[in-house]
């Protein structure tokens, strides 16, 4: 049995220009250690499928539909605010883009660092201070037992990353979700970053939910990567498929529209059109207006197409022109 | 003659530090930048936040008074000018930032927010409303994005037409020189090629000139002539684009090109 397994999750949004279907009916599993991605474009769904399985969905105008996310015995979407206060930030961890999210800029560092081993693990004050300063030293704070004692707003920003990173991993989560941890980051911060993510999942085996926009950092730190368009998984497969034969027309189009993987001197190969509105309903293949590969004559436009398992593990929208398609 | 020249390019600001702020210690932003740029050439300035790349634009934007050195356009080095010419010549530059959200302002309508920066180059389309409403929807077009939208304001808009909006903002007072500070580090990965692909139309078809800053060599590569690389305030090498991917000289492009995500 997968550590989480998350099935026919819908989460929408209740507004007054409509219901923005923004999660419908995604399934997914983690394994214990594994790196799952989840990659799309900006309003795909990406943090909402996220933040509906830790109970962080604003509701109203938000709301769970459908799901269930099974997660050892419990079922995260039917967990009271109190038994999900047990699991958020202890068991399972989350990281954002912009670290201030999590951390309070008027508390030292060591206070946020103490505070979930008091709370969760009854951890006294000389302990979890022991502890806390391990975890900056293993994230790369030089001088911990010093730079504990300072305030976030004291941190340059990439180090500040790391501080976020010990946050989530100091109460040893068996998962951790990160949030786009790198998007906002120079590409040099974000190399650190990413490497001490790997790093610091190898020593402790957690298992980490990776979201991006950017497929190549997919390909540096995932497993098995979550396709997302428009509220649903339209791909999914281990990394390596994912890039070598990939059979959707979203996930061809997305790796063919990366700037570093085009050559210089020819025209950047874009997706046609925008993604669609979510709060009107999608019948069929939700990106059968922007796809080429059927072109004139897309399919699947009345039917939705299921996920089936085409290859071992390599699941896709079972339309008959992406599956026919030729690179 | 280029188009640009920066002689020796420095400033240096003073920071307070230490306990109670009575440290003061000079931080050389920019240290000494010599570059040339000719016209319609798209100069890239990659370096690691902080090294000073926008400090530098703002002395060439003479938003910013420079320690010492100077910039020559066109062979005239702008200190020499009077300040009401200085002014005129400030029309030929314009800026394009990471944030097209903090750079618009929200209670302006694409129509305002356009027909005032055209206005600054021809006042005299205020008393013609038609001319007026031609030009705003003809920048729209040319930059991508569908005049119908022309009442909207900038939260209606996602982040790449956004940035449509600052582009068409910028190209409004005709300006001969534009610099790029990161226009596409905010953007989806997907989205980046779209501008990208503006960015370089335009300056084939208005043969503008243009400094493109990013932090990320891999966006760079595709869209500049030649890469200047930045470390500490100072220029650390400059070279073809594609010559800089191949034989990279200096450590800090090694370190820069090394933290390109790969896809493997
Ligand atoms: N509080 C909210 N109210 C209404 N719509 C929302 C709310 N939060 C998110 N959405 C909508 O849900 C969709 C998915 O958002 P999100 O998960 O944040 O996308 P991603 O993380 O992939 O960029 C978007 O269309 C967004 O506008
Ligand atoms: N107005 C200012 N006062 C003091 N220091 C500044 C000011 N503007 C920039 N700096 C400093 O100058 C250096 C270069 O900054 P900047 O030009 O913004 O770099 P970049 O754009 O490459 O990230 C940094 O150390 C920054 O802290
Ligand atoms: S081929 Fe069919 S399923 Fe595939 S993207 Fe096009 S319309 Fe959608
Ligand atoms: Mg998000
Ligand atoms: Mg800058």
């Amino acid at each position: 049995m997968a550590l989480l397994e998350v099935r026919n999750l819908r989460t929408y949004f209740h507004t007054r220009d409509g219901v923005v279907k923004a999660v419908d009916d995604v399934s997914f599993d983690v394994e214990a250690g594994q790196t799952v991605g989840i990659v799309g474009e900006s309003g795909s769904g990406k943090s909402v499928t996220c933040y509906s399985l830790l109970n962080l969905i604003p509701q109203p105008p938000g709301c769970i539909e459908s799901g269930l996310a099974k997660f050892g015995d419990i079922d995260l979407l039917s967990l009271s605010e109190a038994g999900m206060r047990k699991v958020r930030g202890s068991r399972i961890g989350l990281i954002f883009q912009d670290p201030m999210t999590s951390l309070n800029p008027y508390l030292k560092i060591s206070t946020q660092l103490i505070e979930p081993l008091q709370i969760h693990e009854g951890a006294s004050k000389s302990e979890a201070l022991e502890r806390a300063v391990a975890e900056l030293d293993a994230v790369g704070i030089p001088d911990p037992h010093k730079r504990i004692h300072s305030y976030p707003h004291e941190f340059s920003g990439g180090m500040r990353q790391r501080v976020m990173i010990a946050m989530a991993l100091i109460t040893r989560p068996e998962i951790l979700i990160a949030d786009e941890p790198t998007t906002a980051l120079d590409v040099t911060i974000q190399r650190q970053v990413l490497d001490l993510i790997k790093e610091r999942q190898e020593d402790l085996g957690t298992a980490v939910i990776f979201i991006t926009h950017d497929l190549a950092v997919v390909s540096e730190v995932c497993d098995y990567v979550n396709v997302m368009y428009a509220g649903r998984f339209v791909e999914r497969a281990n990394v390596k498929a994912i890039f070598n034969s990939p059979k959707h027309a979203y996930t061809r189009a997305l790796q063919k529209s990366i700037p570093a993987m085009q050559s210089k001197g020819k025209r950047l190969y874009t997706i046609p059109g925008l993604p669609p509105n979510l709060s009107e309903d999608i019948v069929g293949c939700a990106f059968a207006p922007r796809c080429e590969v059927k072109e004139g004559d897309p399919c699947c436009i009345d039917t939705r197409p299921e996920l089936v398992e085409l290859e071992r593990e390599h699941w896709v929208q079972d339309c008959p022109g992406c599956l026919s398609a030729r690179i | 003659m280029s188009y640009l020249e920066l002689q020796n390019l420095t400033k240096h600001f003073t920071k307070r530090g230490g306990l109670l702020g009575m440290n003061f210690t000079e931080v050389k932003a920019v240290d000494g930048v010599s570059l040339t740029l000719e016209r319609g050439e798209i100069l890239g300035l990659v370096g690691e936040s902080g090294c000073g790349k926008s400090t530098l634009s703002r002395l060439i934007m003479q938003l910013l008074e420079p320690t010492s050195g100077s910039v020559v356009i066109e062979g005239e080095r702008l200190v020499d000018l009077p300040h009401s010419e200085i002014r005129k010549r400030r029309r030929d530059f314009q800026m394009i930032f990471q944030d097209p959200y903090a750079s618009l302002n929200p209670r302006m309508t694409v129509f305002s927010t356009l027909a005032e920066a055209i206005l600054t180059r021809h006042p005299n389309l205020a008393s013609d409303r038609h001319s007026l409403r031609k030009a705003v929807s003809d920048l729209m077009e040319r930059v991508g994005l569908d005049s119908r939208f022309v009442r909207k304001y900038p939260h209606e808009f996602s982040g790449g037409q956004r940035q449509r909006i600052a582009i068409a903002r910028a190209l409004a007072t005709e300006p001969k020189l534009v610099l790029a500070d990161e226009p596409v580090s905010a953007l989806d990965v997907s989205i980046q090629s779209q501008i990208l692909n503006l960015l370089k139309d335009l300056r084939d078809e208005l043969d503008l000139t243009m400094i493109f800053i990013s932090h990320d060599l891999s966006v760079v590569r595709y869209i500049a002539d030649r890469i200047a690389v930045m470390e500490s305030g100072k220029i650390a090498e400059v070279q073809e684009a594609e010559d800089l991917f191949k034989d990279p000289q200096s450590q800090i492009t090694k370190t820069l090109l090394s933290a390109i995500p790969q896809i493997r």
